[in-house]
């Protein structure tokens, strides 16, 4: 399954809703997305993941740049994700320490920074 | 013994046929469902990383993958053809690797072989003969 993409706003958030499988070859359009956020000004996200098959470390390398790019604009990258194949390796990689990672879409908007 | 081969240009649109492949050799040789996922991520990331490595140093070398169903084992070799003292970057938490990551280049040095290590129990990481590193990675089957 490709990737698929789509964004929305909810309230001073800019939710990313990421679909299919995030690899070596659709990472990159994921990284096109979020360097056009933070260069369009918007350095609050929220990345829903809800609906991802497959995430590998070339995945993880692009939310790693996009939390990079925010916090350099005082901004946040949250995640929302349940499933528990893709938590699996968030928790290897250590990233759940580097990444707020929420239940819910509502949740992460209502997170505070 | 069965053996399925998969030779395949270093481009990346491949890793997921490489994926998709082992996966569906693992499943018919018996490795159990729950572990498939594991196996699907374990055999990306081997191959992205090999992929990764062929494009920087011979583009035009094939990344080769053998799947080995044996002795009730399923094994995965992912071999590559770069020179040695490639990308793999020693110590550190994979949380410092990411967070030292080239924000241009999504694909993190030594991350991909870290996440294995992370995965697989039976894992092997040998240089080739003369070029190159062998991923050697086994599951058990039912079978």
């Amino acid at each position: 399954m490709d990737l698929s993409l789509s964004t929305r706003t909810e309230g001073d958030r800019i939710v990313v809703e990421v679909g299919g499988e995030i690899d070596v070859y659709t990472a990159p359009r994921l990284r096109e997305q979020l360097v056009d956020l933070v260069a369009d000004g918007k350095y609050h996200l929220i990345v829903d993941m809800e609906k991802v098959d497959f995430l590998d470390s070339t995945g993880l390398g692009v939310l790693v740049g996009g939390l990079k790019r925010v916090r350099a604009h005082d901004g946040s990258l949250r995640l929302v994700c349940t499933q528990e194949r893709i938590l699996k390796i968030f928790r290897i990689t250590g990233l759940t320490k580097v990444f707020p990672i929420h239940a819910s879409v509502e949740e992460a908007v209502n997170a505070s920074e | 013994m069965a053996t399925v081969e998969l030779r395949f240009s270093a481009l990346p649109a491949h890793v997921r046929t490489a994926r998709l492949v082992a996966a569906a050799v693992a499943r018919r040789s018996g490795v159990d469902e729950a572990v498939l996922d594991e196996v699907r991520l374990a055999v990306g990331e081997a191959c992205s990383r090999a992929v990764h490595l062929h494009r920087q140093h011979c583009p035009h070398t094939p990344v080769m993958v053998t799947l080995v169903d044996e002795d009730k084992t399923f094994q995965v070799s992912v071999t590559d053809e770069a020179p040695r003292g490639g990308d793999e970057s020693g110590g550190g938490t994979l949380a410092d690797l990411a967070k030292s990551a080239d924000l241009e280049d999504p694909v993190v040095p030594g991350m991909g072989l870290a996440v294995i290590s992370g995965l697989v129990e039976d894992l092997a990481v040998e240089h080739g003969a003369d070029r190159g590193v062998v991923v050697r990675m086994r599951w058990p089957t039912s079978t």
